[in-house]
Parts: C-alpha cells; structure tokens; sequence
C-alpha cells in the first residue's frame, strides 16, 4: 500500500495535499456553533449539484412540458418526489447557513486583515448563490416562477437608456416565455454551477492561505510551538472532522425531518401559487419571492421611485462587499468590541429579519412605513459604523484564545 | 548593448500587439454568443398587429387579450366613469399624459381615440406585474376609490384611464398601444392607422 502511494506521490503529491489541507492544517482550537456552517454550506452545495443532476434526468427545459414533467417527476418516477424534495428544500437551508455563516463573520470580524479577499469570494459565492436559486425558481414553470422572474427581470428596465433592451435580451422575447426558460435552464444547471465551483474553491484556497478565524479574533499564528505549529491550533483532521460530521449528522436529521413531513414548509419554501401552471394574462393576487430574497425586496418596495429601489437593492448587497473597509476597529470579535458595536450589529440583524416579514406581507401603509424604517436602519448600521469604528473604545484582547464560552 | 534593447523592445512591441489583436479578437468574438440571446426572428414575427372584436364588449365590461404574449385590455366605460375621469385630478401623478406612455393620437384625459374604449397594456410600469380590474367603489382599495386598475404586487393604483396616483411605486401611466379602429367593430392593435 505505501508503495502504491509513493508511487502515485511521485506523480501527483496526494499525500502533501492531505498533510497541508487536513492532517497538519491547524484550525484555532476554540471553534464554536457558528463554525458548523461552512463545511455545511459545502456539504448542501454537493447536495444541490447531485440532486439537481438527478432532476435533469427527467425534467424537460420547455414551457409547454416544464410544469408537467416536474409532476411527473413528483408522481410517477421512483422516489422522485425525495430527489426533487431534497432539491428544493437544499435551496432554503443553503440560504439559512449563508446567512448565519454571513453573521458569524460579522461577530467575530471575520472580513478583517488578513481576510478581506476570502470575504469578497464569499460575497461573490452569495450574490452567485442569489442568480442561481432564482434561475433555479423559475424551472418548475408555476405562477410564482413566472411572475417571480417577471418582477425581477424588470429590475433591469428600470435602468435608464439601456434598461429595456437589456431586459429584452435577458428574456429573449417580449415577455416570459420558452426562450426564457431555456435560458435559465442552461445558467441553472451549467454556468452558474461552474462559476460556484471556481469561486468556491478561491474561497477555500484563501481561507487556507490565511487560516481560520475565531470566537476571539486572536490570530493563532502569532504564537508557535517550537515545531512551527500554532500553539492554540489543532490539526483540521481528526479534530473538526469530527466536529463537523457530528454538525452534519444534526443538520441532516432536521433536513429530512423538513424534507419528509414538510417540504412546502407552510409555503415557505414552496410557494402556494407555484402549484398552478405559469399564467402570462393572470397575476396571482399576491408576489412574494422566496423567503431568502424577501428582505432585499423589502428595500425595493420601501423606495417610493422604479429606479431608487432597484439601487437602493442593488445598494443593499454591494455594501456588505465593503465590509473590510468599512468597519475600521483593529478588535476582530463582538467579544471585545464597544457597546455601540453590539447595538450596531443587533438593530442591523433586527432590521433584517423585519424586512424579511414585511417582504413577505402584502403592501400595507404601515408596513410599508415599517419597511422604509428598516431601511433606513440597515443602511445606517453601515454609515455609523464607519464613523464610530475608527476610535471605538474596545476591551483588551487576550493573547491566546480562550476556552470558556 | 544597443543591439539587444533594441530586439528587447521590438520584442516588447510585438508582445504588446498581439496582447491587443488578441484582445480585441476576443471581444468580437463575444458578439455571436451574446446575440443567441436575443429575440430570435420567430420571435419578432410573433409580434405582429392582432384584430378585436369589440362588439361583444358591453358598457362596464372588459377584455383581455393577448398581444405579444403580453395582456391588452379593452375596457368599454359607462358616461359615469367616464364623468369620473373628467374629474378631480388632484390624486393622479400625471393627469395630462405629459409622459410619452401613449401615442399621440390617445394623449388626452380620457387616454384612448373614442373616449368610450380604453385600450391598455395590462402591464404595471413598476415591475411588469398585471393589474386587476376593480371597478366601482371599494373599501379595501381606500375610502375614496372610484374604480381603476389596482396592482396586487406592490400596491400601485391607477384611474380608469390606467393614470398613476402619486406617491405609487408605479412612476408613470399605464401604457397604451398602438391601436386603430378599422370599423365600428373590428379594433387593430399592435399598428398605427398610418403605417
């Protein structure tokens, strides 16, 4: 066996890779719960790409068959429905761990020097991450696919001079149609799922360059053992293997639990509309998109102007891709970073989640006031702290990781 | 050495040359994969003018019909809808059809050639959404409503002559299509009688 395995680490170094990426890559030995969402986030991306290709297998990419084949994969081809389901109900839970992925470097100050870049690849994975679901929501060609995709794609005609023939060569005709879905079918299951992988794999490569965060924020290779192993670090192999595969077994048992008894989730995950077949002379009464895109569209309907809220969305999602530079606090973690920073960071998670509901909620003249407050709030978390960063009064940062919480 | 930075920079040159035939190649290269995605010609034929009959359409009643695979309305309106329009005007974002959402020949208050037949583009101006036809009075759409078009997206509210309200997500006018009358029944939509 070790002959064989010298043999191939003459040809390709295996065992080296194994060595700098698993058994000797040292992780801060201080992770906790919010550190479970990364290797998960790869795990459900597998997850999307295997199932996805399964659903390929019998789903037709034409406006005339799209919603029937995607019953006839529901109905008539073996376990089906668990492929499609599992498929379905990966895209809700990809988004859940983004986002608490996306907070837990928000905490811990994950974006900082030296890991401005591992944070933009990540930001790019998200906004990749975004077009690909919504391409992806389009396919089982129901009326929420459709008028969905309608909403969206008339983002576009609202930007000045160019914006409807931008819109017109997006869709590939006048409206929606089979064009359309063509189209979407083709980004959906090949390029975007290409230019994942590629942004991904720079996501971990740059991780690896510079190694992992932590709850303290205390950068363990400041502090080596005599064999140039950080003190605070342990190998990622066997350790958070471990860890993470106990992570997987839990997100998993919760997974399925959705995914067998609740995969609509209470039209959540699948909207209700999306049950009747794409309609293009009849809007269903109410729009919403998907619950992970609900506070992005929150901001674009709070904006009382076509072309304000389109940038004020767009606006939205850039702005966390400056996060390194906008938080200027040498103090990594939340642990030991001022009372203003904490409120900070509450008020923005808070406004969030309020603008996530009020997506969801037909416009009403009080939501709509509640949303343009939240709006107001999730920008001004950026803006203050910009101002109160710079001089922030922090506490002391210890020298090695702590264990204790 | 001078023999040598000069190969050296012919060597640059050329380096330099190719990097930018190379480049603009490229970018041209771009232009037949970037035009499989727009409308295709069986695409741009699907567009053609379509003809309505409009004699089955009583006052107070509505159609639609598809154009372009979008919804065009056809709305006969009664004399009180009709008076309601003339009305106040105070509500509405542009009253005079200033912005250029409508032919010449159908800028005017009551938006349409003869004043009885509305004929819209049952598109929002916000986002694409179709509006829903709610004529009369309605509690749900406010106190003051009087009929008009309501958006289920996102809230915009348009007059019986698909006129914005101010203060709407939805910035300007319902749009109406080219259209003429080819007799007292039969409506083209899609041309201007000129063309």
């Amino acid at each position: 066996m070790s002959k064989f395995v010298a043999w191939i680490d003459e040809r390709l170094p295996v065992s080296k890779f194994v060595k700098n990426h698993l058994s000797e890559y040292y992780a801060p030995k201080n992770f906790n719960f919010f550190y479970f969402f990364g290797s998960l986030a790869l795990f459900v991306f597998i997850m999307q790409i295997v199932t996805g290709i399964f659903l390929t297998i019998n789903y037709k990419p034409d406006a005339e068959s799209a919603f029937a084949s995607v019953e006839y994969i529901m109905r008539d081809v073996e376990w089906g429905w668990l492929i499609r389901y599992m498929h379905s109900t990966g895209a809700s839970f990809f988004f859940i761990i983004i986002y608490l992925h996306m907070l837990r470097a928000l905490m811990y100050g994950s974006y900082k020097k030296p890991r401005e870049l591992l944070w933009l690849f990540g930001m790019f994975i998200f906004v990749l991450l975004m077009a690909e679901a919504f391409m992806g929501y389009l396919l089982p060609w129901g009326q929420m696919s459709y008028w969905g995709a309608q909403v969206i794609i008339s983002l576009f005609g609202a930007i000045p001079f160019i914006g409807e023939s931008l819109a017109l060569w997006i869709r590939g005709d006048y409206v929606i149609s089979d064009a359309t879905l063509n189209r979407f079918f083709a980004f959906h299951v090949i390029a975007l799922p290409l230019l994942l992988f590629g942004v991904i794999y720079l996501h971990i490569a740059a991780l690896h360059t510079v190694g992992s965060n932590n709850p303290d924020g205390v950068e363990i290779k400041a502090n080596k053992n005599p064999d140039g192993s950080p003190v605070d670090g342990i190998p990622f192999h066997p350790y958070y293997t471990v860890k993470d595969i106990f992570g997987l077994a839990v997100f998993l048992t919760i997974f399925m639990f959705v995914v067998f008894f609740m995969p609509e989730f209470g039209g959540f995950f699948l909207e209700k509309d999306n049950f009747v077949p794409a309609d293009p002379l009849k809007t269903p009464e109410h729009i919403v998109p998907v619950w992970y895109f609900t506070p992005f569209y929150a901001i674009l309907r709070a904006i009382p102007d076509k072309l304000g809220g389109v940038i004020a969305m767009g606006l939205a999602i850039f702005v966390l891709f400056l996060m390194p530079w906008i938080d200027r606090c040498k103090v990594k973690s939340i642990r030991y970073r001022s009372l203003t920073f904490k409120v900070l960071l509450t008020s923005f998670v808070v406004s969030f989640i309020g603008l996530g509901y009020i997506g969801m909620q037909a416009p009403t003249p009080i939501l709509t006031a509640l949303g343009r407050l939240f709006t107001f709030i999730y920008f001004a978390f950026f803006v203050v702290l910009y101002f109160t960063s710079k001089n922030e009064k922090t506490k002391p940062v210890p020298e090695r990781v702590t264990m204790h919480g | 050495m001078t023999e040598n930075s000069n190969s050296q920079k012919r060597r640059k040159f050329l380096t330099n040359l190719t990097k930018v035939v190379g480049g603009v190649g490229g970018i041209f290269a771009l232009i037949p994969f970037l035009s499989t995605m727009s409308p295709s010609e069986k695409t741009k034929m699907a567009g053609a003018p379509i003809e309505i009959d409009i004699s089955a359409i009583t006052p107070g009643t509505f159609k639609i019909v598809e154009w372009r695979g979008k919804p065009v309305w056809v709305v006969h309106r009664t004399p009180e809808m009709l008076d309601i329009i003339s009305k106040d005007v105070n509500y509405l974002a542009d009253p005079e059809s200033n912005n250029e959402q409508q032919p010449e020949y159908a800028q005017n208050k009551y938006r349409s050639v003869k004043p009885e037949f509305l004929v819209l583009l049952g598109v929002c101006t916000h986002l694409g959404c179709s509006p829903l036809y709610k004529p009369g009075e309605n509690k749900d759409l406010g106190l003051d409503w009087k009929g008009g078009f309501f958006c289920p997206c996102h809230g915009s509210k348009f007059d019986l002559s698909g006129r914005v309200f101010k203060g709407m997500p939805a910035g300007t006018n319902l749009e109406v299509p080219p259209y003429y009358f080819a007799s007292d029944t039969k409506l083209i939509v899609g041309e201007d009688r000129a063309s």
